[in-house]
């Protein structure tokens, strides 16, 4: 609580995050992290193993103090509060059922431990299974349960005691691909009948964009960006937002010249005039080598002229209405390309041109 | 949340402090004493040890006796192993429970029924004389040969179940593999089975190892003129010489430690059997006619071999006193040794007293373990090695040793006794039986922790529980099985004990292996077999319950 007239509470967001850095063993698992969650949100945190996401979560959780930085909830410092004061609801990965008790008595732990006793308590063991679709299963064995029922049952123990914020540790990962759908879509309509806060963790980007109201990208312990899926595709703020979200392919250029709307640069010897993307903060200046991302929607097939970036089609994935073309250029660059199915077939020497869709361009990093 | 954190690591350390006081403390003792202790040095009790012929012939008998018992336990125990797990046959799901039943005898009792067998007026004795028609009896069971045939009859169960345990978590498809690579089945078993299964194999090798250097009861018993370390040193005590079996003690625990550091090299691959998800190889039925009747016969031959020794026992415990004399059968036959057991107050104190101090002691042991594991595998505390190094400690030393040195420890008023004269109380034995149980509940405690995941505690905390009614509700649930398996078998161990009470009893303490042993020294067999009755009816119990847990946890 000490720090809690330092920084002013602002009123509008629920939950914040404040500069957190998770260390174990010298290697920061988390660095400066920032964010803010409203009330009634639903927070993805999105990003490829060991970006810290999951410590990001058991920080949040309690089971890790951060190093610096404080987490403050409406206001109050909950930094250094146990995971049992801080009443935030948990779904773990493997949702940590108890095997020891039925499906009514793993729901109701949470409940005895917050006093509820008697009448009250078998009613709101009800009213939690009716909610994740399970009367009738209280005295189920939670072996016996299938994986999307013991989602749920897990589900149902964590929100039955109201807790504050609810967490989800990659939720779906330990189901089958074919329920993973269907469970995505009620986990998505119980947490937004009952409103409640709720981070989730995930690797999926496609479960992230679903689920979250906005998605909060990490890598290497760093927030890349958050934000709505939308802006996450359409306005990467890194190459890796741009790499790590949706297809793209990324490209050596050289800047020749540029105004407000376009680029003109030199890729594997031959001119592109490109749209530039408005979103983009950062400008290139003339003569500066950058990396280019493209995205498979803002190149097409051409044919194969001698100002044109030819090559040959060396990979054709059939997605429904359009196909992904791998194209292999004359100097060894593979690019990305959607095209109608029929367009070309493997071996065909084909050009790549850029449409007028924007692309992004981004410092090299030096290796 | 930090000063929780330093309150787990003071935990930590005052554990260490303990057990270190009940491990360390006595031990090292012991080796001060045999250098005459601190103010007088003297190297002269090493000179006497080193000076006598006897010393060094003991020395030698332990070795080779438990290098021969290493070699004839796992002759007869993997081979059966083998048997059991591959080989299907009439009766082999009997057998294969009956096969570990040399288990529920204690050491002292599995002695006792010996000698009423093979003894020299033992009834196989009697019998082998009737049909040679011998004018004496056919053979003395004495020396290292008696020693021996009790060491292969006790300890091939390790091999058995440590083999059999190795083969059933083998994939059975590696074998498939193997064999759809052209490897024929020798070179499978060479190179397949054997690697995979040496793990299992060095573990056991180890524990007979330890266990018959560690023998008492055998070489008492039937030892003669043969010498070993154990016995050597309970007679040098009695013959007042307490400096010289200090460091007849030290030699021994120096002996064990060279024994443990040998078999222990071998025993690092744990891992290489993976968690299987395939199936564990199917057991092959035996088609043949005539190898099926030659595994079923001597299957059951074997069997009524090793069931002898319980049957003897329970035959012999109904024999009243002074009615058998030269007669190979005992001629009557009544239950006043039971009766006598129960009713009479100096025969049911015994009874009372084992049952009391081994209770005592697997609660002591038991609880000492779970504050041990939580503070090694949760908190993951800075000494967690060292606390783990102490707990595994006592297993490397033979019991006398600890008997020697907890009397040595605890005899005298010192501030390191906390001013407890513990020698001569309820109390000592006890204790002494808390520290040599200690292995068996820290091993299987630890490894019960760390296979529970850790987030079904993380869930109760989210859940609001504290860090009791976690550990009431959820951690001490879950982990039933692995304490029913180390309580079980503290107690038993305990209940039987005989290596450290025959240093450490008093009359009113005097557990039941003494009153076995005075009892046969009063030539009344039928209570000492009456009291062995008992263990190995107490044995089984335990057994079966411990085992009963862990089937329905399996479930």
């Amino acid at each position: 609580m000490s720090g809690a007239g330092s920084t002013p509470a602002l009123p509008d967001s629920f939950l914040r995050l404040e500069h957190l850095t998770k260390r174990f063993a010298g290697t920061a698992a988390v660095e400066d992290l920032s964010l803010s969650i409203d009330q009634g949100e639903i927070l993805a945190l999105l990003g490829p193993s060991g970006s810290g996401k999951t410590t990001t979560l058991r920080l949040l959780a309690g089971f890790e103090a951060p190093d610096t930085g404080r987490i403050v909830l409406e206001g109050q410092d909950v930094t250094r509060t146990t995971p049992v004061g801080r009443r935030f609801g948990m779904v773990f990965q493997h949702y940590a059922l108890f095997p020891h008790l039925d499906v009514a008595e793993n729901v109701a732990f949470g409940l005895r431990s917050r006093g509820v006793r008697g009448d009250a308590l078998g009613q709101r063991i009800g009213e939690a299974l009716r909610l994740v679709d399970l009367a009738g299963f209280e005295r189920r064995r939670v072996t016996e349960l299938s994986g999307g029922q013991q989602q749920r049952v897990a589900l149902a123990r964590a929100l039955a005691p109201e807790p504050r914020v609810l967490l989800l540790d990659e939720p779906l990962s330990n189901l089958d691909p074919s329920l993973r759908e269907r469970t995505r879509r009620e986990l998505r309509s119980v947490i937004h009948r009952i409103g409640i806060t709720t981070v989730l963790v995930t690797h999926e980007q496609e479960e992230a964009f679903d689920l979250g109201d906005r998605v909060a990208l990490l890598a290497g312990g760093h927030l890349e960006q958050v934000g709505t899926a939308d802006e996450l595709y359409g306005s990467p703020r890194s190459a890796f937002v741009a790499g790590f979200v949706g297809r793209s392919s990324r490209l050596d250029a050289l800047v020749r010249r540029q105004d407000d709307q376009s680029l003109w640069l030199e890729v594997d010897g031959v001119e592109w005039i490109v749209a530039r993307s408005p979103s983009d903060t950062w400008a290139p200046g003339a003569g500066e080598r950058v990396l280019l991302v493209v995205r498979p929607e803002s190149v097409r097939l051409a044919n194969p002229e001698s100002d044109v970036l030819s090559g040959e089609v060396v990979g054709r994935r059939f997605t429904g209405a359009l196909a992904q073309f791998t194209v292999e250029t004359d100097r060894g660059l593979l690019i990305e390309v959607s095209a109608l199915p029929d367009a070309a077939a493997i071996g065909d020497r084909v050009g790549v041109a850029p449409t007028g869709l924007g692309v992004h361009v981004y410092p090299r990093v030096q290796a | 949340m930090r000063a929780a954190r330093n309150r787990g690591q003071l935990a930590g350390w005052a554990l260490v402090v303990l057990l270190g006081w009940l491990v360390i403390y006595p031990i090292a003792l012991v080796l001060l004493e045999s250098v005459g202790g601190p103010g007088n040095w003297t190297t002269e009790f090493l000179r006497q040890f080193a000076g006598r012929k006897n010393e060094w012939s003991a020395l030698w008998g332990s070795l080779w006796i438990s290098a021969v018992s290493v070699c004839l336990a796992g002759a007869i125990g993997i081979p059966l192993a083998f048997l059991f797990a591959r080989y299907d046959f009439p009766g082999r799901r009997i057998l294969s429970g009956l096969v570990a039943l040399p288990a529920v005898l204690p050491p002292l009792v599995g002695v006792i029924a010996f000698l009423f067998l093979y003894g020299e007026s033992g009834f196989v004795s009697h019998l082998v004389r009737k049909v040679l028609r011998l004018d004496g009896p056919p053979w003395r069971l004495e020396g290292a040969g008696a020693i021996l045939l009790v060491h292969a009859y006790s300890m091939y169960v390790y091999f058995y179940l440590f083999a059999r345990a190795g083969l059933a978590r083998l994939d059975g498809s590696l074998f498939e593999a193997a064999a759809s690579l052209g490897a024929g089945r020798w070179r499978t078993f060479r190179h397949v089975t054997l690697p995979l299964l040496r793990p299992a194999l060095t573990g056991a090798a180890l524990l007979t190892f330890m266990t018959s250097l560690a023998s008492f009861s055998a070489p008492y018993i039937f030892g003669g003129g043969f010498r070993v370390m154990t016995t050597q040193i309970v007679s040098t005590r009695l013959n007042g010489e307490y400096s010289l079996a200090m460091v007849e003690t030290a030699a021994l625990a120096a002996l064990a430690l060279v024994g443990f550091w040998v078999f222990g090299r071998g025993d690092r691959g744990e891992v290489l059997v993976g968690p299987a998800k395939g199936a564990a190889p199917v057991a092959l039925r035996l088609h043949h006619r005539w190898s099926r009747a030659l595994a079923g016969t001597s299957a059951w031959a074997l069997a009524v071999v090793l069931l002898l020794p319980h049957l003897t026992l329970i035959l012999v415990s109904f024999v009243p006193l002074g009615t058998w004399t030269t007669e190979p059968i005992p001629p009557a036959y009544s239950i006043e040794n039971y009766v006598s057991l129960m009713s009479e107050p100096a025969r049911l104190r015994p009874l009372l007293n084992s049952v009391a101090m081994a209770t005592v002691a697997t609660l002591a042991a038991v609880s000492l373990a779970v504050a041990a594991a939580i503070l090694v595998v949760r908190r993951r505390v800075r000494a967690r090695r060292v606390i783990t190094t102490l707990l595994t400690l006592p297993w490397a030393v033979p019991g006398t040793v600890f008997a020697i040195a907890i009397a040595t420890a605890f005899s005298v008023s010192s501030p390191w006794t906390g001013r407890f004269l513990l020698v001569g109380t309820f109390w000592i034995l006890p204790l002494a039986y808390l520290v040599r149980n200690l292995p068996i509940a820290g091993r299987g405690i630890v490894a019960g922790f760390r296979q529970l995941d850790p987030s079904l505690e993380e869930a109760a905390a989210t859940l609001g529980a504290g860090p009791w009614r976690t550990l009431t509700r959820v951690t001490l649930p879950l982990l039933r099985p692995a304490l029913a398996a180390a309580a079980t078998l503290a107690f038993v161990t305990a209940l039987g004990d005989f290596v450290t009470s025959i240093i450490l009893y008093t009359y009113d303490t005097r557990p039941i292996s003494l009153e076995i042993l005075s009892s046969l020294r009063d030539a009344d067999v039928g209570i000492a077999a009456a009291y062995g009755v008992f263990l190995m009816l107490a044995s089984a119990v335990v057994f079966a319950l411990g085992g009963e847990r862990r089937e329905v946890e399996a479930r």
